[in-house]
This record gives C-alpha cells, structure tokens and sequence, in this order.
C-alpha cells in the first residue's frame, strides 16, 4: 500500500492538468508574445488563467503576476518592493517562523544595510499583535508574515495584523507568504489588507515550476529579473505557458467543493490526531482544532528520532516528512519547532503528517495501525 | 594537432618473464578506458611500449583526462604523427610544433632523433644537428643543453614521422587485474573509497560491500556508497557492490550484548560477513579503510580484535595516514565532496558515548557467545538477501 502523507512538501498532479499542459506543451505551444494566431492561442491561456485567479481572490486581473513558484514570488514581494520604496525607509518585519524562500530573503536585504525585525510567536506558533504592534515603526516599509506555517499548520491571525499594520500608517506594505494556506482558507487580499501575496503551483495539485504574486494595484515592485518587457516588465521572460494552464485548472478545480474538501481534511486529521494520542508519549504540536490548518499535523513522538521513523514508514509505504532534517554528523534544528520552545528531545522526534484532497479515511487507518506496531518496537533501540 | 599518444611505464618495464602479462593488461585497460569517451582508438604495443592512435576526431584534454586514471601508466606522451614529405617540410613541421606545444621560448631542448627507417637519407645525429639549427634559428631565445634539457624533442622516423616532447605524468601503480581481487568494506566515509583506491592501484580488481540498515541508515545513504563506488570505478574498473541488510544483527547485538562493546562485536561480524562473500567471489583479502587511532574501532587492541575473526588478510592502505592526508587523496580521485554528504551510517546510530577502546579479547569473545542462539541464521539470511550493484 503506497499511502503518501507529504501534501505539505508537494502533491501529485491532477489529471486535468496534465492534460491540459499535454495540450499546450504539443498544439497551443506558441510564444505568446508573437503576432500570429499561434502566440495568440498561448496567451489566451495566460489570460484566462489570470481571470480564474483573480475570481476566486476577487482581485483584478492586472494585479497578478505569474511566477517560477512560491519561492520567486516571496523573493520579488520582499526584495522587489524593499527596493521599489527604499525612500519611505530601510526596516521590514517578519517572523522566526517564516519559509527559507522570506528568511533568505531578509538575510540578503540585511546584507544590504536594512533593518529587520524577526516576531517571535506563542507556543501555539502564532504571532500575538500586541509583538507586532511593538515592532511597527516610523521607517518600516513592509511586513511579511505568512499565513499558514509549512512545518505545524499554524494559521496567523492575518486580517487582524493587517488592520494593525494599515491602522499605524498605510503605506507600510504588507505581504502574506500563502503557499501553505492557499486553497486550504478562504483569502480575500482586499478584505485583509493584503499588498502582496504569494502562492505556489504544486502545493495544490498543479505543476512544479508554477506559481503567482499578487501585487495590489498601488504597489509598487522593482524587478529582480530583466528581460524582454513580459508581464510588464516586472517579472519578464517568455511566459511559462504550460505551468500557467495547468496552475489555471488546479487553482479551479481547488476552489471547487471547497467546503466539502476543507471538512473532510479537518476530520482525517482530527482522526489522526486522536488516534496517535492513544500512543504513549505523543505530543501534537501547534495543534488547534479551531484554528489550524486542516491539512498538516505535526507530531513529536519521544524517544524515536524522526529519520529513523520516517525511514520505518517509508518500508511500509507510508511518506511523510521529519520536522528537522538531522544526522548524526550535522545537526540542523527546524528554526519553527525550536520558536515553539520544543525540548531538543521532542526537536529531534518530530514528524509531518499533511494531507490532501486525494488522502482517504483507509490512509489514516492504515497509517495509524503502522504507527502503534512500529512505535513501541522502535522504542526498544536507542542512542546511549 | 595530436593524433596519438605514446604510453610510459616504469614499473612493469622490469618485470621478468611474465612482463607480456602485464602488458596485454594494460593495453587491455586503456581500450576499457578510452571506450567511455568519444572517439575510436586504436592500442597496440610495439617494441617494448604502447601505442594509442586515434582513429577519428576526439578531444585531446579529454582523452589524456581518462589516460589519467589508468594504473600501470607513467607517462602520456601526446604525439604528432606527420607523412614524410622531405627534411625542407619535415623542418618547417617541428618549427610550428615548437611554436604551438612550448609558446614559453626562454627554454633549453635537445633533439632526439631515431630513425628506425634506414633508408631516410640523414643518420640520428645529422637530424639532430640539422633540426637543432633550424630551432635555434627560429627562437633566438633557446639554448641546446645535451646534458640536462627542459625540453627532449623526440624525433622518429618510421613509415610515418613522430614528434613529441611532452610527458604528462600518468597514476603509475600497476594495470588492474595483474594481481588478483580484494573485497572492500565500503562504507560512506572518506576513507574506506581512497582504501579502494590505493589497492587497485597496485593492480588488484576490487569488489565491495556495504552495510545497510534501514530505517537507521537511508536509502539516500546507500545511494551515496553506490555513487562512491562508481567514482573510483573511474579508476578500478567496474565494480560489484554487494549491500548487505545488517539491520537484525546490528539490533540483536544491542540486545544481547554490553552497549560500550556494541561497535567493536558489529565490527568482527561485518567482517565475518565480508570474508564469506569474499571466499565466494574468489577475493584473496579484504581491504579497509581504517587508520590508526582514528576513532575507539581502530585502536591497535581493537584492529587486532577485529582480525581474530578471519582468515583471510586485511589490507589497510591508509593505517599510518592522518586524516588530513586520506582527505588530499580523496580530493585528488574526486570521492571527497560525495563523501562528505551528511547521511548516518550504521557504525554510528547506536554508538556508545564511550566506547570501549582497548577491547579484551576473551571479554569480547564470553560476550559473542551471548548471540550463540540466532547469529548464524541471522547471518546466513543476510548473505542470502543481499543485493547486489554493479556499477556502469
């Protein structure tokens, strides 16, 4: 039985998506920047994928660029409009708990003399507004805060922190890092007071390669990359056209049923979540029935380090991820279990289960019932 | 400009009776080698050398890359092989050979020319005197030095003429397969492929075995030992890796035995293991990447502890190196960057914090005996389910 539980690293590709760039990558394969019917074939793609996006966010359709993924659009959100409005100062606010893809990011910013501010968050891994209200200052040009963590599902308060940032002085920019959240919570970047927005392909069943930045009408953003005028000049090169169709129809097909999906990862988890209490010395991490993401449970299991759990599952079919990539000979702690203030016994014991829409009830079972036989044998072997 | 290479090789030029052996097996070993690039190649030997023509286009740097890693030679000559058209354009060839091949002039050469076609109307000497004329006049700046030169010009006159003056310092050792095959115990580390390295280059093929144990050690761990393994084939030949599922022993051993003895006892039953596939695939030793000291498995009472189990020699190539010197070799044979991936190997997930470093042999031997029950099934299935890599 294969049983892959790692939705949070990437997901497979629907079938109409595949098809749908097939259909691209061997018919419609012109550049849409050509003159003929060919390039405009190809760039009624671009714009019909623009239309779908901009319905479900219910933003226009100028205000979406299409990037190489989730880690471009952080890049040009952060970097893109630091420089773009380094005139109304030189200091941005983000979080321990943010993607490598807006910490990277920081770090090359603060290389170049900006001043950042990390928000630490509770043991839930919430940002609490009062630390942002705190950190706001009279220079600060942009915050970037993600909306649901990649590593414990934690969902930040986003429209409140956004009422607060705009509250203290509009023109401070506000980014959201949704590649987690996209698809899995309703975002409304105009409700919430979103100015950026950055979402990924392959985390919803769409392409690797493909993703979008939305960049709100008044924003302005430097391009990192310089090249033949496309999408304005702010992120040019010929347009990715197949990853855009097929990010097009996952983005569709996502926001189809949504509830329905939405409550049916919410009870794979909890059922999870319960079953894997049963185990001894199991701990949930960031886990809040009320408020956390529906599609990622993370679980510190004492005693077991997780690469050697991970690996026992793997032998059974099951994939998932370890919180904290970490051998013997290179210790390297995930930075958001550590914010959480994990002891380094559960740090090193810590698994991702995440789910998708395509993750059935005979999954959880099963993987629970791998679960209770391997943990207790596993215990038995340890480090002294 | 180059259209073949001349080989050197020192130390198989002594050899006795048996020296056509080692011959054969070297131009066994260049054809082996120079398959894997492109081009087509002609080897022979002639008169007490090798000779490497190519028979089409192929990339000089590229070719003599690959001579590189093929023991047995110590020298690459690349030749320019010209049609004999009169000593006027023979004269005006070694003056743009000189030109191209040594663009520093500030240089002192001496030619030798060998003619073992007789009719060629100059003798060795008139050619050398004449072609050393026709340099000097053109590059002012060179000296003639006879005694001791920076530069041999090698001259031959055969159906063809022959120049060459470059030697481009080949690997040396001795052609693989001229001295039997060794089994090594190659793990993820530094030292155990630079082990490999230096006994295939005395000329002995190389088999190897890993030990696998999962979940404790990944998949990505035992892609890295078959990448290391296709790295050195570069030089050893095509290698049999045979992976060994080491997981029950290596748990049962924690069981049933003292934890600070836990390395040491997994050692000798890695080497139990080694030996027996070693005897089946007709390997004449083992080969093992351990220096002295290095860590508590290698100490003198703990190697000796180690050997008690087989039979067969262990042969320890790096046992007086530092660590600093194992790592100059691994950079040279380009194992080091794959070594140094961070995946566990098996020898470290249950370590004790202090293991025992000066074992005593009986204690070790009273503990083994702990295992008495299921080892030799245990061992036998490990054998058994083997998998087995061969690298391409």
């Amino acid at each position: 039985m294969e049983c892959y539980l790692d939705n949070a690293a990437t997901t497979c590709c629907r079938k109409e998506v595949v098809e749908i760039m097939n259909q691209v990558m061997l018919c419609d394969y012109g550049n849409p920047s050509s003159l003929h019917k060919k390039g405009m074939d190809a760039e009624a793609y671009i714009k019909q994928g623009k239309e779908q996006i901009a319905k479900v966010l219910k933003v226009k359709e100028k205000e979406l660029y299409f990037t190489s993924g989730g880690t471009e659009a952080d890049n040009l959100a952060i970097i893109g409009a630091a420089l773009a409005n380094k005139r109304n100062g030189n200091h941005l606010i983000t979080s321990v708990i943010e993607h490598p893809a807006v910490l990277e990011a920081m770090d090359y910013l603060k290389e170049q003399g900006v001043e950042i501010t990390y928000l630490p968050v509770n043991k839930m891994g919430c940002i609490e507004s009062d630390q942002l209200r705190k950190a706001l200052r009279e220079d600060t040009i942009l915050v970037s805060i993600m909306h649901t963590n990649n590593e414990i599902g934690s969902i930040q308060p986003i429209a409140e922190l956004g009422e607060i940032i705009k509250e203290y002085n509009p023109s401070i920019l506000f980014h959201v890092d949704a590649v987690q959240g996209f698809g899995k919570s309703k975002i409304y970047p105009k409700k919430m007071n979103i100015d950026l927005l950055s979402v990924s392909g392959h985390k919803i069943h769409g392409p690797k390669g493909s993703g979008f930045l939305y960049i709100s009408e008044k924003t302005k953003v430097k391009p990192l990359l310089f090249g033949g005028g496309q999408q304005l000049g702010i992120r040019p090169g010929t347009e990715n056209v197949p990853a855009i169709a097929g990010l097009m129809v996952a983005v569709t097909q996502i926001y189809q049923d949504m509830d329905t999906c939405l409550n049916n990862l919410r009870f794979l988890k909890e059922r999870l979540a319960t079953g894997l209490l049963e185990i001894e010395q199991v701990f949930l991490n960031g886990y809040d029935p009320q408020n956390d993401a529906v599609h990622i449970l993370s679980v510190s299991i004492l005693g077991i380090r997780s690469e050697v759990l991970l690996h026992a599952l793997e032998e059974r079919g099951i994939y998932v991820s370890s919180g904290s990539a970490c051998a013997s000979n290179k210790p390297a702690h995930s930075k958001t279990l550590k914010a959480l203030g994990l002891p380094k016994d559960l740090l090193e014991s810590t698994l991702r289960f995440s789910f998708s829409v395509f993750t059935k009830q005979e999954d959880i079972d099963y993987t629970l019932q791998v679960m209770k036989e391997l943990v207790p044998s596993l215990r038995r072997f340890t480090r002294v | 400009m180059f259209k073949a290479f001349l080989i050197k090789y020192a130390e198989i030029g002594v050899k006795g009776k048996n020296r056509y052996l080692f011959e054969d097996a070297l131009v066994s070993q260049i054809r082996y080698s120079l398959k894997q690039i492109d081009g087509t190649f002609k080897v022979h030997k002639t008169a007490g050398r090798i000779f490497v023509e190519a028979l089409s286009d192929f990339d000089t740097d590229e070719a003599i890359e690959q001579l590189k890693t093929v023991f047995g030679i110590a020298g690459i000559c690349p030749v320019v092989i010209l049609e004999d058209e009169g000593f006027e354009a023979l004269s005006e060839e070694v003056v743009t050979y000189m030109e191209r091949v040594h663009p520093e002039k500030n240089k002192t050469f001496k030619v030798m020319a060998r003619r073992s076609r007789k009719n060629y109307a100059l003798d060795s000497m008139e050619i050398n005197n004449k072609l050393g004329g026709v340099i000097l006049r053109a590059f002012p700046e060179m000296k003639v030095d006879v005694h001791n030169p920076e530069i041999y010009l090698n001259v031959e006159i055969r159906e063809k003429i022959y120049i060459y003056s470059q030697v481009i310092p080949g690997p040396g050792g001795m052609p693989v397969g001229t001295n039997g095959k060794a089994m090594l115990l190659l793990s993820g580390g530094i030292d155990s492929p630079v082990a490999g390295y230096m006994i295939a280059k005395r000329g002995v093929q190389i088999e190897a075995v890993y030990f696998h144990a999962p979940p404790y050690t990944s998949e990505r761990a035992k892609q890295k030992v078959a990448d290391l393994a296709q790295l050195i084939s570069r030089y050893t030949g095509p290698i049999k890796l045979h992976v060994i599922n080491f997981t029950e022993i290596q748990l049962y051993i924690y069981e049933k035995c003292p934890h600070e003895e836990l390395t040491i006892i997994m050692r000798r039953y890695m080497m139990r293991i080694a030996e027996q596939i070693a005897k089946e695939s007709g390997c004449l030793g083992l080969i093992t990447g351990e220096s002295i000291g290095q860590v508590a498995s290698q100490t003198l009472h703990s190697l000796a502890c180690t050997d008690e189990v087989c039979e067969l020699p262990v042969y320890r190539p790096v046992i007086g190196f530092d660590k600093q010197e194992i790592v100059d070799i691994s950079l040279k044979i380009n194992t080091y960057e794959t070594s140094i991936l961070p995946f566990e190997d098996c020898c470290t997930i249950f370590v004790a914090k202090h293991p025992v470093t000066k074992p005593n042999l009986k204690i070790i031997q009273h503990h083994e005996n702990n295992l008495e029950e299921s080892i030799d099934q245990m061992m036998e299935r490990a054998v058994h389910t083997r998998q087995i890599i061969q690298t391409v």
